[in-house]
This record gives C-alpha cells, sequence and structure tokens, in this order.
C-alpha cells in the first residue's frame, strides 16, 4: 500500500466529511444552538484562543489530570504489588476490590466533591480514583503471570524470594503494567472532566458547562477538539515511554496504536 | 564453593534408594522407586526411559527443586536438600529472559549469586566463543534461533564453573537436524570442558551417541532396570550411528525398555 497515497485519501476524506456537514447544516437550516458549521466551531475556536481564556483553563485540568495519575497508579502499582504476592491481602482485599471493580467510579463524583471541596483536591482525588483499578488490576495479572520455568530457573540458582521479584516477575509484568498506565492515563483525563462538571471553578469541563448555559454550542464544539487533541498527546506520551521500556516484547512491533480497553471500566 | 577437587575417577554424585511418593486423588503414586546410582567426576551419564517414567522429576530432586521422598542424594558428600549453587541446570526450553540479552543473560547465575561481573565477564565472553557464538553477545534471545538459543542456556549453566550439569532433554524441542548437531556441540564442549553431566533423554540413540554410560528407566513406578558402559571411542562422529557397535548398544537399551512395557509407557 501506498503511504502517501492514503495520506492524501485521508486528507480528501476530512474534507468532504466537513463539506457535507457544512452544506447540510446550512440547506435544513439547523439553529446554531443544535449543531453549529465548521466554520462556526472554526470561529468559536479562533476567537477562544485569541482571547486566552483557553490557556487557563486547560493549565488547569491537565494538573489535575497529571495529579490524579500520578497519585493513582502509584497507589494502584503498590497495592497491586501487595495483592499479588500476599494471599492473605488477597483475601481480605479481593471483595472490595470486585466491588468497586464493577461499580461506575464516576458516579462517586457528586461525593467527591461534597467531600473535597470545589477546587482541586476533588479532581485529583476522582482522576486518581478512575486511573487507579486498570493499573491495579493489570499489575496483580502482570506478576501472576510469571511461566514456570523461570521461576524454576531462579531457584535452580538459588535465588531469594526478593531476586526472583526484582530479576524476574516485575519485568515479566512489565508488558501489562505499561498496558494499564496507557488505560489509566486517559481514565484520569475523564475523570478530572466529570468532576469539574459536578462542581468546579475552573478546568475545560467547567468552560464546557458555562457555555452549555449560554447556549455557546460552536465553542463547545471547540473545547472537545483540545480534549481530543490533550487526549491524544497523553497517549502519545504513554506510547513513547512505552517503546522504550518494552524494547525486547516481541507483541510491541506487532502492536497497534489503539489499546484494547483491559483492565477495567470507568 | 568448595576448592578441593575429587580424586579423579571419584563419585561426584551418589544417589541411594531414592524414592519420590505423589499424593493424588486415586491414591499414593509411587513415581520413583529405589533409584540407585553415581556419577564418577567427569563422566558423562544418560538416562533414557519413556515419558512418564519420572526421569525429570529426578532431575528436579537433584537439583533441588523438589523434596524427595525418602532415600538420599549427595554431592561430593554433602546432601541435597535444596537449590545448590555448584550444579548447573539446563531444562528443556532455554528459558531465556527476553529483556536480558544474550550476555546478560549467560550472566545470570553470576548477579543473582554475587559473583562480580568483572571476573565473570571474561569467562562468559569465552564460553559464548566456545559454542560459537561471538559476535552475538548484545542480541537479544528473540533475535537467534532455537539451537543458538540452547547454546545460551549450556553457556549461562557453565559460566559459574559447577561441579556438574544437569540436562533434562535440553534438545527435546529442536528439529531433528538442529538436535545432531547440538549433540556433536554437547560433545565437543564436554571434552574441551570436562564437566561431569547427568542428561536425561528418551532418544535412545541420543544417550547411546553423547553417554560413557547409559541407565535404562522403566515407568511406573520409575526403577533403574539397566547399565550399560559404552565403549565407543571419542570423539564420535554422527555416523557413528551406522556402525554394528552402536547398533548393539542401542539395541540392547530398546530390550530393556520393551521388556518394560516399551516406550509408550
Amino acid at each position: 500500500m501506498n503511504s502517501r497515497r492514503n495520506l492524501a485519501l485521508s486528507v480528501l476524506f476530512f474534507v468532504v466529511f466537513v463539506a457535507i456537514w457544512e452544506t447540510c447544516v446550512r440547506a435544513f437550516a439547523i439553529p446554531a444552538f443544535i449543531l453549529p458549521t465548521p466554520s462556526n466551531i472554526a470561529m468559536a475556536f479562533y476567537r477562544g484562543v485569541m482571547s486566552g481564556i483557553y490557556v487557563h483553563h486547560l493549565w488547569i485540568t491537565l494538573l489535575e489530570t497529571a495529579l490524579g495519575f500520578i497519585v493513582g497508579t502509584t497507589l494502584a502499582f503498590v497495592f497491586g504489588i501487595g495483592v499479588a504476592l500476599n494471599r492473605r491481602l488477597e483475601f481480605f482485599l479481593y471483595p472490595y476490590i470486585i466491588m468497586f471493580q464493577s461499580m461506575p467510579k464516576v458516579a462517586l463524583a457528586p461525593l467527591i466533591v461534597v467531600w473535597f471541596g470545589l477546587g482541586l483536591t476533588s479532581k485529583v482525588v476522582n482522576a486518581a480514583l478512575v486511573a487507579f483499578f486498570p493499573l491495579m488490576v493489570n499489575t496483580i495479572v502482570g506478576l501472576r503471570s510469571v511461566d514456570e520455568d523461570r521461576v524454576s530457573l531462579m531457584r535452580s540458582l538459588d535465588a531469594s524470594e526478593t531476586q526472583i521479584f526484582w530479576m524476574l516477575r516485575l519485568p515479566n509484568a512489565l508488558p501489562f503494567i505499561m498496558a494499564g498506565l496507557e488505560i489509566a492515563m486517559i481514565f484520569a483525563l475523564i475523570g478530572s472532566i466529570v468532576a469539574e462538571f459536578v462542581g468546579a471553578e475552573s478546568g475545560l469541563g467547567t468552560l464546557i458547562q458555562s457555555m452549555n448555559f449560554t447556549m455557546d454550542v460552536a465553542g463547545q464544539f471547540s473545547v472537545l477538539l483540545i480534549l481530543s487533541a490533550v487526549g491524544l498527546v497523553l497517549n502519545k506520551c504513554i506510547i513513547f515511554f512505552r517503546r522504550r521500556v518494552l524494547f525486547w516484547d516481541p507483541s510491541e512491533k506487532a502492536r497497534e496504536d489503539l489499546t484494547p480497553a483491559k483492565g477495567g471500566n470507568l | 564453593m568448595a576448592d578441593d577437587k575429587p580424586m579423579a575417577g571419584g563419585e561426584v554424585i551418589a544417589v541411594r534408594q531414592l524414592s519420590k511418593r505423589y499424593a493424588t486423588r486415586a491414591g499414593p503414586v509411587l513415581a520413583l522407586d529405589g533409584i540407585d546410582f553415581s556419577v564418577a567426576d567427569g563422566e558423562f551419564v544418560a538416562i533414557v526411559g519413556p515419558s512418564g517414567c519420572g526421569k525429570s522429576t529426578l532431575l528436579k530432586i537433584l537439583a533441588g527443586l523438589l523434596p524427595m521422598s525418602s532415600g538420599e542424594a549427595s554431592l561430593r558428600g554433602t546432601p541435597i536438600a535444596r537449590p545448590r549453587r555448584d550444579i548447573g541446570v539446563v531444562f528443556q526450553s532455554p528459558v531465556l529472559f527476553p529483556w536480558r540479552t544474550v550476555l546478560d543473560n549467560v550472566l545470570l547465575p553470576v548477579d543473582v549469586q554475587r559473583l562480580g561481573r568483572d571476573t565473570h565477564g571474561k569467562v562468559a565472553r569465552d564460553l559464548l566463543h566456545l559454542v560459537g557464538l561471538d559476535g552475538f553477545e548484545d542480541r537479544y534471545p528473540w533475535e537467534l534461533s532455537g539451537g543458538m538459543q540452547q547454546r545460551v542456556a549450556i553457556v549461562r549453566a557453565l559460566v559459574n564453573d559447577p561441579v556438574m550439569l544437569l540436562m533434562d532433554e535440553p534438545f527435546g524441542a529442536l528439529d531433528a537436524m538442529t538436535r545432531e548437531a547440538m549433540n556433536l556441540e554437547l560433545q565437543r564442549i564436554w571434552m574441551t570442558r570436562r564437566k561431569t553431566v547427568l542428561f536425561i533423554t528418551h532418544s535412545i540413540s541420543e544417550a547411546v551417541f553423547l553417554a560413557d554410560r547409559v541407565l535404562v528407566m522403566s515407568a511406573r513406578p520409575g526403577r533403574i532396570i539397566d547399565t550399560l558402559a559404552v565403549d565407543i571411542q571419542r570423539p564420535r562422529a554422527l555416523d557413528v550411528v551406522n556402525s554394528d557397535q552402536f547398533g548393539a548398544y542401542a539395541r540392547r537399551v530398546r530390550g530393556g525398555l520393551n521388556a518394560k512395557g516399551g516406550l509408550e509407557g
């Protein structure tokens, strides 16, 4: 397949799609507060960028997402190791893990805003909570999926349990851990936006809601564009990191950038 | 590791009345029954038997990975109760870590046993040269063929200079051609290094080709039913398998196995 031709085709597809959208909205006289035209959205985006309101809100959302991601994944990693290696800990924690796992975590957002207020903290907590589960589940599965022959080899060398963990179990779990981190990154972004919807002073989610109240639908679309760009960049960061960590993983070479959503729901 | 080398021909490994019982739902199963043998210093001994005769169980016990039910096994006079640093094990699959380069895989025992990479780095490179893998030090296992991977596994088992090698059907997963090449290779390594080897296989010709002495095992319970010394001059070439002498040895091993229910036991 010719990749340059594919690129041209995909650009053509985009242009045709936007043109049809523009024409339909104009032809059927759809009001702008229902569905704005692409040109309206582009204008709204331009005005927003020029006025500088995006920068502040974007910064707040990014900060919430980053902090939530760091807190959530750190705790998930520690808990995952604990549950994977300690049968007793697993026995006591597992029922709660299962319960939380099957619950939509975003439904907790209103409570968390009540407990932690309208500021940054409640968004970080919500993002951390949503990011926690995919990584914890993947860490447990990864640490447990060690080939018995490899363990036998380490034991035959008279390796201690600590050595088996650092030299075998942890590197062996890395493909699972990286997949968990990838999901956790996007989940953290979703978690902070949902918490902003519930109640916040700033952030892109707050911006969408205030635009919704003023029926500025074109403005909302422009924020959605920013959000998908943010999601894409965050995902690319993780993939960049993953490629460096998992250069040895044969499945890495065959992989698509799209990750199948394993490791839990929201 | 003890420095005192035993006298030439002295016993390296001694197994006395070793038995292994497994508890299963259908009741206890006797996997190994009164195993008795010893391996002399520098000797190459092969154990041949049908699948399920407990030969891998025996090797796991000698590697200290499984407890025995009764009897005793000792290496240079000290009992084997847990994994020992003076035994090198080669498994059926190469068991290389994909995140380690060839050299780092070879140095795994050195890292685990904290022997120091400075002194053993040279040993590792010399051994890789011995098996014809120079230039592959910085490659990763997935870049190597199956035969090359198993050679890395053998080098890894030799790197900390163990007293003896335990090999559990190391070439069982390779195709016939590669397997013959690896048999020649192992003979060459053994003749250079003169390690004591206990080699487990279900291939009669592999056992006769490689070993100074062949122990024949029967299945359920695993017993040693015959022992024969293979008096064929070394180095043995691959076409030795077509000689009458080789045929006679192979027939005797096969006869022992058939008398006890055949290879499909």
